[in-house]
């Protein structure tokens, strides 16, 4: 089995050694640097970091400002407050002049845990994909986020990153190249195709794997650009007659409602959508919530039969 | 009427003649003349588009004029200049008093400036940085300007440039709550290349500003939270002129205006009148607020 290691940890030490050969590069962070991890930067770098305190709105237009200077500023926090928190900050002083800002956003969706449905940012991804102009990208593991960050100083234009809490199992091996809107074939399959992101990928090749014992051929796609979105790979996954979506956010904007946009207006076929439903989460330790909430392998394997029984 | 998306019209540092730094050498009675025209560009192009906000582009009027034509460095031909003094204008409404004095530095041509609020002027009905030569910032939400200067002015100390930023708030803006996260975090990084000018002229869409929600004590508010607070009469060029040598003098603390102005200043009937904070003026008021000033 492969290990388990920290997106944000490896968000932070990315950050730090792309600062090291980049200049332009700054960090702002509202109080929670020891969380999403740009303390690294901020220790050796102290100059290129700046603090915003509890200040989130403010956080934003500063990188806006700073964006508009030429700097490349990565801007972090939770999920919950960013977007949250600061929508129309995104909305006008980054998404509209098209700045050059990158917000990356940790403790994403549920798995945040014990904390509650304070912090379980469900929403943001139906919020940040409506901005035009914006790349959205959810890592399925340490390596993706590696060069996630990477391509989002590589390429111009204002970037948001999801990473969740937990340390998470290794999907790809060190030799992986992220494609940024590219969607990554991880298990070819011709019955159905599970379309995953960040923790579900995981549990997508484990219902694909039990799904195999049953005669059922899964192929699976990790999906880690959910904007500018995939199309051509979409349109391919309608061949196997049915699509299965699975995400640790609300089904309402979520990867299953830009997916179903995709599919419907190509070649419908029957699809399932593995999300939060209509409701906010609770307390518990993010295994527990996942097995409450739905997002198991187990629940994928039943979305799969469903919908390949309405081929 | 302009088809452009964008304005074409100046030209860039990419060109082969270097762009001229704009003359600050202007006398008071010119100073007075320019500030004239300016109010009579704002009156005129809201009262041909039909709609538009007037009366806090009228109240701005000599603080814009003062920093364009006196105090920011700055080359109408190359509006991307690096060195370049910014002014980030925070209340976008007011985006007629700036579009006016861009035209009468040469960063468009003052014919453009009745295309504003039409489809597909560059001139749009609030400030978008990616249409207009000259502009900074996308406005129209209020309360980011501030911290958006912020950023720019940070971003000038790393580069190690001698840039001054300046923006310009409105006094109802200043009701939102991000306007004092950006007060609060310019005094905490210390942000001397950078000053607030905050429009006061006491009224905002539902009214007097103490009566929608009350701002006093204002300047204590910002001395409060740090700042240089420096109040003059707005309408006066020398004040203003003398506010903003002050504010560059100091070090270590970001410098706020308060200046005192009068809504709809210079149209007697416009004057302290909420009508004209989103109003424009109808083809009569228009001749009259002309005739006024001649």
């Amino acid at each position: 089995m492969k290990p388990e290691v920290s997106l944000r940890e490896t968000y932070g030490k990315t950050l730090l050694e792309l600062g090291m050969e980049n200049q332009d590069i700054v960090v702002l962070d509202a109080d929670l640097s020891r969380s999403t991890m740009t303390h690294f930067f901020a220790r050796e770098l102290p100059e290129r970091f700046f603090e915003c305190g509890i200040a989130e709105q403010n956080m934003i237009s500063i990188a806006a400002g700073l964006a508009a200077s030429g700097k490349i500023p990565f801007a972090s926090t939770f999920a919950v407050f960013v977007p949250g928190r600061c929508f129309d900050q995104i909305r006008m002083s980054i998404a509209q002049p098209h700045l050059n800002v990158k917000i990356v956003a940790t403790h994403g969706g549920i798995t945040v845990g014990e904390d509650g449905s304070s912090h379980q940012s469900v929403e943001d991804l139906a919020l940040i994909c409506s901005l035009p102009g914006f790349t959205v990208i959810v890592p399925a593991d340490a390596i993706e986020t590696a060069q996630a960050v990477e391509a989002a100083v590589t390429n111009y234009g204002p970037f948001y990153i999801r990473l969740c809490r937990p340390k998470s199992q290794l999907i790809y091996d060190e030799d992986y190249r992220f494609k940024l809107g590219k969607a990554v074939t991880l298990r070819k399959g011709k019955d159905v195709t599970v379309i995953a992101i960040g923790l579900m990928v995981k549990e997508a090749l484990e219902a694909a794997q039990n799904l195999q014992g049953e005669g059922i051929d899964c192929r699976v796609l990790n999906m880690p650009t959910l904007k500018p979105l995939d199309q051509a790979a979409i349109i391919k996954a309608t061949e196997t007659g049915a699509i299965v979506t699975a995400e640790e956010h609300l089904e309402h904007g979520g990867l299953g409602s830009m997916v179903a946009r995709v599919v419907v207006q190509n070649q419908p076929v029957p699809m399932e959508i593995v999300s939060l439903k209509d409701s906010y989460a609770k307390s518990g330790k993010p295994a527990e919530l996942l097995e409450r909430y739905g997002l198991t392998a187990r629940n994928i394997e039943k979305a799969v039969k469903s919908a390949i029984k309405r081929k | 009427m302009s088809s452009a998306k964008k304005c074409n019209l100046p030209s860039t540092s990419a060109d082969s003649v270097e762009a001229e730094v704009f003359s600050l050498s202007a006398s008071p009675a010119e100073l007075k003349a320019a500030a004239k025209k300016i109010r009579r560009h704002i009156v005129t192009m809201t009262g041909r588009a039909g709609s538009g906000h007037p009366g806090g582009s009228l109240s701005a009027v000599e603080i814009v004029t003062t920093l364009y034509f006196k105090m920011m460095r700055h080359k109408p031909r190359d509006p991307h200049w690096p060195d370049r003094d910014r002014f980030i204008l925070s209340k976008g409404h007011a985006a007629p008093v700036l579009y006016a004095t861009l035209a009468e530095c040469g960063y468009l041509p003052v014919s453009e400036l009745c295309t504003l609020r039409q489809l597909d002027s560059f001139l749009q009905g609030h400030t978008d940085c990616n249409l207009t030569p000259g502009v900074e910032m996308s406005a129209g939400a209020l309360g980011q300007g501030l911290s958006f200067a912020l950023g720019v002015a940070l971003a000038g100390r790393l580069n190690k440039q001698d840039y001054r930023v300046y923006a310009l708030l409105g006094d109802g803006e200043c009701d939102e709550g991000q306007v004092w996260e950006a007060a609060m975090a310019s005094a905490h990084f210390k942000a001397d290349n950078l000053v607030a000018i905050v429009d006061n002229n006491g009224q905002q869409i539902d009214g007097w500003n103490r009566d929608v929600m009350n701002l006093e004590p204002f300047p204590a508010k910002w001395q409060a939270f740090g700042w240089q607070t420096i109040e003059v009469d707005g309408h006066n060029f020398s004040q203003l002129t003398q506010a903003f040598k002050k504010a560059k003098q100091i070090k270590g603390q970001p410098t706020v205006i308060i200046a005192h102005t009068v809504k709809g200043k210079g149209v007697s009937f416009m004057e302290n009148n909420p009508d004209f904070h989103g109003s424009a003026p109808n083809a009569i008021e228009l001749d009259l607020a002309l005739k006024e000033l001649e």
